[in-house]
């Protein structure tokens, strides 16, 4: 039963510690989003990883468990018992909760450091093309029908290489 | 076998050399990386992790800086030499633990170490005698982007580098030094460092011991973020806090010698008692009492002679490095009598400190006569000390 409007199932239980006294407080899932409790990893593995002495717990029932990793199958649950994560496509199964917690966590949101050659290549050419998108679109306007072509063309070998990743 | 070899052959790191050498003992710059798609190592499956392995394994061991590379499988290693390794920072504690499906590939300078299948994919360690965060971030940073021309890293343009722990996620990032500060210890400024330097966003700890206790007055100062921040700005911050640091712990050595030598000169006679005479000694009291003869070489107590012995008595009397030697493991009397031994037999040729010549250098560099410091205890080790440090 929820603690908070006495009519729903509970579904979400959070365990707080106030000066030293452990507070147990069940809540329905409206309840749970109205009192801000909607991302229940990011509390508890903030409180884990750095320490930060409002220790809240929380559980959620079997039921009311949701994601699951499609790429490698690693769940909610498996985060909050080790606070590592199964894999790197688990950073976007994840990413509601995990935004949160990477705040409080670092001192950015934003990765500003090193990028993989082979990705910087990758971002210049998204630039690249659409730029060249953009004066198409006004060579088209302007009815410069073989500027247009000659950059359509330039286009679409960008694209390629692209899509082979070179 | 290629385990012996390392575990004969101390690491260049150990050598006592590079930038401010004397409070540094040495710098770390480690990189995480991870392959895109594959589940990290803490949640793989036993196939998974080995398949993991096959493919970087092959690519570390093809690197020009491995070209006469240790490459160790876990499963292969003992206990005691995973420890020996574990002991010269070459791997990590969590590593020494793993089995089949993880390797550590080594160049034979021991100043780079490449840990795969650890919490990540790769965990790639570069390390460096002295003050020299650059050089080793250099080193890595040059190893990781070989190897990214043929493995597919796990990267996000907002996110950066992926982890398996989000703390790690950005950079993949951990700089480390690890400093020796007897002078700030004796002096009781060490706890008051420590919150400065934790107050700017960076880590410090004991290197030894548990919690607070931190024996052989070795700390260890890292950064704890590493998304948001650059490489480069990581790097130099770290750089900027630890030439603090080192500034705060020459004066409080100059500090001891001038205001307190009493002080000094009894913890020097101590530890060169009991260093030379002790026929048991605990791996605690060792640390503690090499920590004093290293501070008494850095002060001109012992001739510069002694210095290298100081410094691989440090690691040879690590439990590990005790053992690497005997045929079965030691009981814990038998390590304590080996490791007295070991330091009577190194410090053999050591003279007694030599007092007068520290007393009368200290006097001059002051202007003054040491009885006449003493007088001024009272007024306690520089206040102003911690300003500047933020
Ligand atoms: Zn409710
Ligand atoms: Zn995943």
């Amino acid at each position: 039963m929820c603690d908070v409007c006495q009519t729903e199932t509970a579904t979400v239980f959070l365990t707080q510690i106030v000066d030293g006294n452990m507070q147990k407080v069940n809540l329905c899932e409206g309840c749970s989003k109205e009192k801000g409790v909607t991302d229940p990893t990011g509390f508890a593995l903030a409180d884990l990883l750095l320490g930060m002495g409002a220790a809240q717990s929380v559980e959620r029932t079997a039921s009311a468990t949701g994601q699951r990793c499609a790429n490698c199958g690693f769940t909610e649950a498996e985060f909050k018992k080790t606070g590592r994560l199964g894999c790197s496509a688990c950073y976007r199964t994840f990413s509601e909760g995990l935004g949160g917690m990477l705040r409080g966590m670092h001192k950015g949101v934003r990765h500003t450091g090193k990028i993989p050659e082979r990705l910087e290549k990758m971002l210049a050419r998204d630039t690249e093309i659409r730029g060249l998108t953009s004066d198409l679109r006004r060579a088209v306007v302007e009815e410069q029908y073989e500027t247009a072509a000659a950059l359509r063309d330039k286009i679409r070998i960008l694209e390629a290489d692209q899509e082979a990743g070179e | 076998m290629a385990i012996r070899n390392i575990l004969n052959k101390s690491s260049d790191w150990l050598k006592g050399e590079g930038p401010h050498h004397d409070i540094v003992v040495s710098s770390r710059v480690r990189l995480a990386r991870n392959l895109a798609g594959a589940p990290f190592p803490g949640w793989a499956k036993k196939a998974e992790r080995t398949a993991v392995l096959e493919r970087i394994r092959p690519r570390v061991e093809a690197l020009p800086e491995m070209g006469d590379a240790y490459s160790l499988a876990c499963q292969d290693l003992t206990a005691l030499e995973k420890q020996v390794l574990v002991e010269r920072h070459l791997i990590s504690r969590e590593h020494a633990a793993k089995g089949v499906g993880s390797a550590v590939v080594m160049n034979r300078r021991q100043s780079l170490s490449i840990m795969i299948n650890e919490e990540d994919h790769l965990r790639m360690q570069s390390i460096r005698s002295g003050l020299q965060l650059r050089a080793a971030f250099r080193a890595v940073n040059k190893v990781d982007t070989e190897l990214e021309a043929s493995l597919d890293f796990a990267f996000d343009p907002d996110l950066g580098y992926l982890t398996a722990c989000p703390s790690n996620v950005g950079t993949g990032m951990r700089v480390s030094a690890m400093l020796h500060v007897p002078g700030l210890v004796l002096s009781e400024q060490i706890n008051q460092v420590i919150q400065a330097v934790n107050k700017i966003g960076l880590a410090v700890r004991g290197l030894y011991g548990e919690g607070t206790e931190a024996l052989g007055n070795l700390f260890q100062i890292s950064n704890q973020t590493t998304l948001g921040e650059a490489e480069e700005g990581i790097v130099d911050r770290l750089q900027k806090v630890i030439l603090q640091v080192i500034e705060h712990e020459q004066n409080a050595r100059q500090t001891l010698l001038q205001r307190r030598s009493n002080t000094l000169l009894d913890h020097m006679g101590r530890s060169y008692g009991i260093l030379k005479h002790a026929y048991s000694m605990h791996s605690k009291e060792a640390l503690n009492l090499l920590s004093l003869a290293k501070l008494g070489c850095d002060l001109g107590f012992y001739p510069e002679e002694q210095r290298h012995a100081v410094d691989e008595l440090f690691m040879e009397t690590q439990p590990a490095h005790l053992q690497k030697g005997s045929q079965q493991k030691l009981a814990a009397e038998e390590r304590d009598a080996l490791r007295a031994t070991i330091i009577r037999q190194k410090l053999a040729a050591c003279p007694e400190p030599d007092v007068v010549g520290v007393l009368e250098r200290t006097a001059k560099q002051a202007g003054s006569s040491p009885e006449e410091g003493e007088k001024k205890q009272g007024e306690g080790p520089g206040e102003s000390a911690q300003e500047g440090l933020i």
